[in-house]
């Protein structure tokens, strides 16, 4: 097992490097950056002069590895129009991110596993056929046009709950459940399947023929063995809500990390950009590893390969 | 049995229409998309109060018929779909049969490759992309197209590893077949019907990657129609007239629906295993 984590850990670390280069290469490689901060109609005096200013007119390798040995350091840089340190701007905007996936993933647990154990105890009927439906409407619906209308529902006709913004904690209620749609169909049909699988176990017979009662087989044993991989897996449904919450915190107006990267994005505020995509990417590495980890301990046969 | 084939037809139904759409819809539009006619702007779709029959589905905020620029969106989706799973389909294939074919360390960089794939934020890095060389069709493809190949490249190579421990291909080694020949001929064959299934999973993501781009106003440029594109022209005026994001969002829930349930159904019926 200790082999097998410090494997896997040194995976992730070095996946973690290779973004690093790769987020850097981005922003460097499609364009000259300060043409883009200096406006279309800037002379060439004040190009050079945003270039040396930024450090950008120094050779890249010099300039990546200042970077890379800052942001080892914590230290993200300065944001070329906040004119404020990088790492100041996402530490005061992640807390909101954060709180919206982890209410996202929760509202996702909460849909994805009572419905899917349902169908799985009714398999082949149409209560199965209407949770694979949802399912699948889950996967097409595109988010930003679901949080478009229940803003218009929720917001606008029925003055429910705030139609832009987090002041509050009804703010975050929306936005949340949207995000929740990134993984319920992925979570529902694991669970769906696990306990189709489950319900036919040896284990299962036997607890039957023991004489136990429904719910006690349900849920005792036929649950326990199917929830693993969904408690795995929704490590990683995280870090895909996380990836998608730029879309979801423009919709409703919600300043986060993502609302900040869109923000900066368009204003060619590129330190602000190269660090919010290091930090998803190492979120989102982190979370796979927990995941992979968590699998692996309680199941040995994942230790292998 | 009959039932159990019904979301293959009904999947079917749905693409194909979309698909002869796309060809020859912008034919049968009853107005050019482009032309502006600001004396006719927001006219509701004919079922409401104040709607005409001369445009079906309304207009939008400039006067141009809704209907035709839907019609034109259809073309803008799919040939996204399809160019971006041509692309992102030949490089994951490529990257998953070699892995697959050769195991050790052409296989582990393989996989390094997908982890770190994976690690990056797509929407994010898409956005990026876009705004930095500019938005075109031709830029959307590619960006969307580079990014989403790691499905077809884990599919693929599970698929590969399976195949290659079968007798034919140890025969065809053993009748001196070259390497190139096995993986052309008798490996890439027999996965293809996963790759099939993936393909459709693919395009669904990048129809919809592709409108969330538009709607954040770095994909498809206007004037032209993208679905997404219109939901966000709409925006502004959603709270007073509902239908004008109400359509283009309802077109993208059938088409990536249908796209869907034809994989679902191709899943069952070609017997491929392949996770979502």
């Amino acid at each position: 097992m200790l082999r097998y984590a410090a494997r896997s850990a040194l995976l992730a670390f070095l996946v973690c490097l290779t973004v690093l280069v790769a987020s850097f290469a981005l922003t460097r490689v499609s364009g000259n950056l300060a043409i883009n901060i200096a406006g279309p109609e800037a002379t060439p005096q004040t190009i050079a002069r945003i270039q040396h200013q930024l450090g950008l007119d120094r050779p890249l390798p010099v300039q990546f590895f200042d970077w890379a040995d800052r942001a080892a350091h914590g230290d993200l840089g300065e944001s070329f129009l906040f004119h404020e340190k990088v790492s100041h701007l996402i530490a005061t905007h992640f807390p909101v991110t954060f709180t919206l996936g982890m209410l996202g993933i929760a509202i996702a647990v909460a849909v994805a596993i009572p419905l899917g154990i349902l169908a799985a105890l009714n398999e082949g009927s149409g209560i199965d056929v209407a949770v694979g439906f949802v399912a699948l409407a889950g996967q097409a619906v595109p988010s930003f046009w679901l949080g478009l209308l229940l803003i218009i529902w929720f917001g606008v006709d029925l003055h429910w709950l705030p139609i832009a913004g987090a002041a509050t904690w009804k703010g975050y209620i929306l936005p949340a459940f949207v995000l929740s749609f990134v993984a319920i169909p992925v979570m529902l049909r694991m669970t769906r399947g696990g306990m189709v699988d489950a319900m036919r176990a040896d284990y299962v017979r036997t607890a039957r023929a023991k004489g136990l009662s429904r719910g006690s087989i349900v849920l005792k044993h036929a649950f326990r063995n199917a929830a693993m991989p969904v408690v795995a897996v929704s490590a990683v449904q995280l870090g895909f809500i996380l990836g998608g919450s730029v879309v979801v915190e423009v919709v409703f107006n919600v300043r986060g990390v993502g609302y900040l990267a869109w923000e900066s994005i368009g204003k060619g505020d590129f330190p602000v950009v190269q660090a919010v995509v290091l930090l998803f990417a190492i979120i989102f590495v982190v979370l796979t590893l927990l995941s992979d980890l968590i699998g692996a301990a309680l199941d040995p046969r994942l230790r292998g390969g | 049995m009959r039932a159990r084939r019904l979301p293959l037809y009904l999947g079917a139904l749905i693409v194909g229409a979309a698909a002869l759409i796309a060809l020859f819809g912008p034919l049968l539009a009853p107005h050019d998309p482009f032309v502006q006619n600001l004396g006719h702007r927001f006219i509701p779709p004919m079922w409401m109060k104040g709607g005409s029959a001369a445009h079906i589905l309304g207009t939008d905020q400039l006067g141009r018929d809704y209907l035709s620029r839907l019609i034109l969106g259809a073309r803008i989706s799919m040939l996204i779909g399809l160019s971006t799973i041509i692309l992102s389909g030949t490089i994951g294939t490529a990257l998953g049969v070699l892995g697959g074919y050769f195991g050790g360390p052409v296989d582990a960089a393989v996989m390094f490759i997908v982890s770190c794939r994976l690690a990056i934020p797509v929407i994010l890095v898409a956005l990026t992309v876009v705004s930095l060389v500019g938005s075109s069709l031709t830029v959307v493809v590619l960006t969307i197209g580079l990014l989403l190949w790691e499905r077809f490249a884990v599919v693929s190579r599970a698929a590969t590893r399976q195949v290659c421990a079968l007798d034919y291909i140890a025969a065809a080694w053993a009748a001196g077949c070259s390497r190139s020949r096995i993986i052309l001929r008798e490996v890439l064959p027999n996965i293809v019907h996963h790759l099939i299934v993936i393909a459709t999973v693919d395009m669904a993501i990048a129809i919809l990657l592709e409108a969330a781009l538009s709607f954040l106003g770095l994909g498809v440029p206007p004037p032209l129609p993208s679905w997404g594109l219109m939901i966000a022209e709409g925006k502004d005026y959603m709270f007073f007239k509902p239908w004008v994001i109400e359509i283009p969002g309802i077109a993208l829930l059938i088409l990536v629906l249908g796209i869907n349930l034809l994989g679902d159904g191709l899943r069952d019926a070609l017997g491929a295993q392949t996770e979502r």
